[in-house]
């Protein structure tokens, strides 16, 4: 064995990439709860690339025979149904770890310098990760996927000038039809997994550049040993091995549930009406995104204006990537930062969930009223840490990392 | 790190192996779903399922083709005089009595390759590389020549079969056309791709 | 402590939110009242019943076209002749049997219906998950003579549907009854219940098991696979907890060395 890895190692950098990643990568020792999250989203995404994968083999992308073989795979194909549910509701698992991987790195400030670049790979996952789930989402063919499609290409439409051709262009037709759907599937098998799996790697490499950030915010780094090995750093092989396979079991055990007695997931994660086949000349009574979207969708619902809609929708998510420079504070962890900075945190938070759930409900007065309080107050996050920040009372941040 | 509790190496190597064990079974359980959904699927099964074939309304020397597992079945009702003739074939046959047993089921390994004498059951699919043969049942014409006493020619490499899908010899078919299994359900039904039960 | 401070602002903004939104979710509903389907997914004698009344009054318009027949047999039990007799009386197209793994397609043409009803007849393979068994329970009890119709019904939870109440002999005839109810200031006409008209041939009761059952092998049409899916959950559930208890065991032993 030894040998052969010997063999190896002359020709390829094995051992030194185990050890560079794994085994001499040395993570601060007080991760909390918030840190299962990166390993479970990289988890998720296998989950999907297998599932995804071995849909495929069954999958029509064809607006003729799309939705039927949808059915043929939930009904025919040996365990295809297993394979379906995984991947859908790995859908939404990858979103709710997503969304708390992030909201961890908001809390403990771990988009700030030196970790801008991993923050800003993030965000970049977080945006193919949205085009990937909204192209999937068509692939079933049935209403809820086709007039989804409807309205979020249409959105392209806002832009002034260029829209219309635009959106002829992304659909290949005067409405969306056999040509969006092949081309989406297309996107959605090949291209856009690529690029997360780039992105992925990139996110990873940067990280193991600068080192993990925890929930003191204080860096590591700073205290070392005779040997040049952090003083509050462990390797993460085997102490963040062992500890992230309980995490995946964990998550797992959640998964399962979900998959195996709600896998509709209440109509949120596959809605009513699309199990009934697209049909181009009858749009659904109840038309609301998928719930990952839905705070963006809220925004553009608040807004009396398509352009300006549009815009904001874009902003709402253009400003996250932004953050290490919105947040002037030096501060990290919100541990040791003003109340000024927890409540706004806390606000934006329920703001985000709020959003989420006005997008779901049907239009009244008093719905487009609350959307555009909350859209008010999610944007003002990003307003108030500028103002806050530069000059933020901080509590002492202590040298090393508390237990 | 700490040094003072003494690492207790033989538990942690049990731990690892006894976890190492569970996850291992565990992907195996992960793998069932995702290598059994290359079977074939109830769709292809139906395709696969046996025929019944009415053959009441079957004239004598036409032939009825069917579908089965996506493939032509050929059902022939022979007339006497074809029944006679089969024997003057036999010394320009690569095999006149069958002796390939991959060829047909044991039920039809006899003189006339069938259960019921009069009615012909075969994969209309040529041995040499798959095409389906022509039926030609008429007598000595000029393109196949004046031996030919009726029977099967593949248009694309000239192999020729007789009316009991025997192979001529110098042809590029290397053995008889292939008798499914069948049994008769009634006098006049045939269900083809299943004889359980059947002699 | 630094989680207080968390928790203390936490709450009375939670609390706040909740106030706001209490009104909003209560504004949020509508539509038809729905009847709440009596069903039990595990009853194989139900959905025994319920294959014979979707195959005697629904499959002879309506297609599953994304069922087998067989696949009624394995999962309701049953014997592939008897779901033959019940259900398969048509041929191919060659004149040969069609075959016990075949859809359960039917030879109306989309046309045809347009000219019959008004429009096409929709698939039932899904309808249950798509509109809800509720929907479905409600609904087939939900008809009404209504004079002005083209088939001489109506139906409360589908407004002015084309499909006519083909269990009409077992329900008999019915009108609706209405009641007056004041939304703020504004008189509306709410629902209130069926007055029969004309007896059928089962009585109340007997009329509501029925279309009980038939909900019932609807909502098993629209996913035939959920009963082996709840039994392979909990033993895909029991094998995570045994996981758990060793990656638990081991990430123990290793994190002594760190605390």
């Amino acid at each position: 064995m030894g040998k052969l890895i010997g063999w190896i190692d002359d020709r390829f950098p094995l051992t030194k990439l185990w050890n560079e990643h794994l085994a001499e990568y040395y993570a601060p020792k007080n991760f909390n709860f918030w840190y299962f999250f990166g390993s479970l989203a990289l988890m998720v995404l296998v989950i999907q690339i297998l599932s995804g994968i071995f849909l495929t083999m069954h999958y029509k992308p064809d607006a003729a025979t799309a939705f039927a073989s949808v059915e043929y795979i939930m009904r025919d194909v040996p365990y295809g149904w297993l394979i379906r549910y995984i991947h859908s509701t790995g859908a939404t698992a990858f979103f709710i770890v997503v969304y708390l991987h992030m909201l961890r790195g908001l809390m403990y400030g771990s988009y700030k310098k030196p970790r801008e670049l991993i923050w800003l790979f993030g965000m970049f996952i977080y945006l193919a990760l949205m085009a990937e789930a909204f192209m999937g989402y068509l692939l079933p063919w049935g209403q809820m996927s086709y007039w989804g499609a409807q309205v979020i290409i249409s959105l392209f439409s806002a832009i002034p000038v260029i829209g219309d051709d635009l959106t002829l262009w992304i659909r290949g037709d005067f409405v969306i039809g056999d040509a969006t759907l092949n081309r989406f599937f297309a996107l959605h098998v090949i291209a856009i997994p690529f690029v997360l799996v780039f992105l992925v790697i990139a996110h990873i490499m940067a990280l193991h550049e600068v080192g993990s950030n925890n929930p003191d915010g204080v860096e590591i780094k700073k205290n070392k040993d005779a040997n040049g090995i952090p003083l509050d750093g462990i390797p993460f092989h085997p102490y963040y091995t062992v500890k992230d396979i309980v995490g995946v079991v964990v998550f797992l055990f959640f998964f399962s549930t979900i998959l195996f007695y709600f896998p509709d997931g209440g109509g949120y994660m596959l809605e009513h009406a699309n199990f009934i086949a697209s049909d181009p000349l009858k749009t659904p009574e109840h038309i609301a995104p998928v719930w990952y979207f839905t705070p963006f969708y809220a925004i553009l619902r608040a807004v009396p204006d398509k352009l300006l809609g549009v815009g904001a929708m874009g902003a709402a998510i253009v400003l996250l990537f932004f953050m290490p420079w919105i947040d002037r504070c030096n501060v990290k962890s919100i541990r040791y930062r003003s109340v000024i900075y927890k409540a706004n945190l806390v606000v934006f938070c329920i703001s985000f969930v709020v959003l989420g759930w006005l997008a779901m409900q049907p239009v009244t007065e008093f719905i487009t009223f609350l959307s555009r309080v909350f859209s008010f107050l999610y944007f003002a996050f990003f307003v108030v840490l500028f103002i806050t920040s530069k000059n933020e009372k901080t509590l002492p941040v202590p040298d090393r990392v508390t237990s | 790190m700490s040094t003072d509790n003494v690492v207790d190496t033989g538990r942690r190597r049990f731990l690892v192996a006894s976890t190492s064990v569970v996850g291992a079974i565990g992907a195996g359980f992960v793998a069932v779903p995702f290598i059994s959904s290359w079977m074939p699927s109830e769709r292809a099964k139906n395709a696969g399922a046996p025929v019944e074939v009415d053959i009441s309304k079957l004239e004598e020397g036409r032939l009825l083709i069917v579908e089965w597992q996506s493939k032509p079945v050929w059902i022939l009702r022979r007339s006497k005089k074809t029944l006679a003739d089969l024997a003057k074939n036999d010394d320009r046959l690569r095999d006149p009595d069958s002796k390939n047993a991959a060829q047909q089921p044991p039920y039809a390994q006899n003189h006339y390759r069938s259960i019921k004498p009069e009615i012909l059951v075969l994969v209309g699919i040529c041995t040499h590389l798959g095409c389906s043969p022509t039926y030609r049942p008429d007598i000595a014409p000029a393109d196949l020549g004046e031996n030919w006493l009726g029977g099967f020619f593949c248009p694309c490499h000239s192999s020729r079969f007789d009316l009991a899908g025997r192979v001529f010899q110098g042809v590029p078919a290397p053995s008889n056309l292939v008798v499914p299994p069948y049994k008769y359900l009634s006098d006049n039904v045939i269900r083809i791709g299943d004889d359980k039960g059947a002699a | 402590m630094k989680n207080n401070t968390m928790k203390n602002l936490l709450i009375p903004v939670l609390m706040a939110v909740a106030v706001i939104l209490a009104p909003a979710i209560a504004a949020a509903s509508g539509h038809a009242h729905l009847d709440k389907a009596p069903i039990d997914i595990s009853d194989k004698e139900s959905l025994r019943r319920g294959a014979k009344a979707f195959a005697d009054y629904c499959y002879s318009c309506h297609a599953a076209s994304f069922m087998r027949f067989n696949r009624i047999a394995k999962d309701l039990e049953m014997d592939e002749q008897d779901v033959r007799e019940m259900m398969i009386h048509t041929r191919g197209k060659k004149g040969d049997p069609t075959k016990i793994g075949e859809l359960m397609k039917v030879s109306m043409t989309k046309d045809y219906a347009k000219n019959a009803f008004g429009t096409a007849v929709p698939d039932l393979s899904l309808e249950a998950r798509a509109r809800g068994a509720d929907w479905v329970y409600t609904y087939l009890r939900s008809f009404y003579v209504d004079p002005y119709r083209p088939t001489g019904m109506n139906n409360t939870v589908f407004p002015d549907v084309g499909m006519p109440n083909v269990l009409w002999r077992l329900q008999g005839l019915q009108e609706p009854v209405y009641k007056t109810v004041m939304h703020g200031d504004v008189e509306v006409e709410e629902l209130e219940g069926f007055k029969q008209i004309q007896l059928g041939s089962l009585s109340g009761e007997d009329y509501d098991k029925f279309v009980a059952d038939l909900t019932n092998f609807m909502v098993y049409l629209s996913e035939p696979v959920q009963s082996e899916r709840r039994s392979l959950g909990w033993k895909v559930l029991l094998f995570l907890v045994i996981f758990f208890g060793f990656a638990y065991a081991l990430k123990k032993e290793y994190w002594k060395d760190v605390h």
